[in-house]
């Protein structure tokens, strides 16, 4: 087992890119004192759509504004990458129609009823150290293993 | 006051946080579901790179800030989000995993694809969003 058949298209640029995310959420820190998870933008956004008191609760209301100006700011950062290191090019993928939308829709409902993504439970979560967190990444882990194995035997 | 409170110095640092996050995102190739994907099948290992880089940072700035400085620079209080081991936590993430490993996509390269230009994900943030607001209406809290 060598470097090449773990990482077959290299690793530096996959190290290099988490620790670039982990400086944003560690900046958010810093000077704000905000957990910078993902997904919780796509509750309380809702907030200023739905009176129901599920959306109104003091977390999305009083994070609703952050949350907004964050993911305004991945937009712009993404923006940044694909002109200054991939010639302006607009991205694709072959990934069928159906598997992205039923698999975000369940990647919605799950990450919220769950209360944490990728990026909520697997890095400000266990970089919290928190127990709950690990749980949370095995199974989705887990889970997600499954499903894609699955999906390349079909 | 509210601790979340966002004002203009705040906004500032948010949006350059959430820009180092999106730019991560992409130069991980994290944006491209194929990538994801193929980390899924146990094809590469570069996802565990980007999930344990971004992780040690974090756990650099929440274990490290709050003994080394009494505020955040900007004022407030280092706020923290404690999760819950739970019947939902157990179920949401198997959910969540399911639909990770159908799409390849999660909710931070969902919304990153709107800067890479992948068309083709807004299909994946639509349905994000639409799960959202299915656990939304469907819980009683």
């Amino acid at each position: 087992m060598t470097l090449s058949t773990l990482f077959p298209l290299g690793w530096q640029h996959y190290l290099l890119g988490g620790l670039t995310i982990g400086a944003g959420v560690a900046l958010l820190y810093l000077f704000n004192g905000w957990v910078g998870g993902m997904s919780s933008v796509f509750s309380s956004s809702w907030s200023f759509v739905s009176k129901r008191a599920f959306f109104q609760q003091a977390r999305f209301i009083n994070t609703r504004n952050w949350r907004l100006v964050y993911a305004l700011g991945v937009v712009l950062g993404a923006l940044a990458w694909r002109f200054a290191l991939a010639d302006g090019q607009a991205q694709h993928t072959s990934v069928p129609v159906w598997q992205l939308l039923a698999g975000g829709f369940l990647v919605g409902y799950g990450a919220r009823l769950g209360n944490g993504c990728t990026s909520g439970h697997g890095i400000c979560g266990l970089g919290a150290l928190q127990l709950p967190s690990l749980g949370a990444v095995l199974t989705f882990m887990g889970t997600a293993f499954l499903t894609a194995n699955l999906m390349n035997l079909a | 006051m509210n601790p979340h409170t966002l004002t203009f110095p705040k906004a500032l640092v948010t949006l350059v946080a959430g820009s180092l996050f999106g730019f991560g995102l992409s130069l991980a190739t994290m944006v491209q579901p194929e990538i994801v994907i193929s980390f899924l099948q146990f094809k590469d290992w570069g996802l565990m790179l980007v999930m344990g880089g971004a992780a040690g940072m974090a756990m650099l700035a929440y274990k490290g800030f709050p003994r080394w400085f009494a505020h955040p620079f900007l004022g407030g209080q280092f706020l923290t989000q404690p999760a819950t081991w739970s019947r939902q936590t157990v179920m949401g993430s198997a959910i969540f995993g399911v639909g990770w490993g159908l799409s390849g996509v999660c909710p931070g390269p969902a919304i990153a694809a709107l800067g890479t230009g992948n068309i083709d994900i807004l299909w994946a943030l639509g349905g994000i969003v639409l799960g959202a607001l299915a656990q939304g209406l469907t819980t009683r809290e």
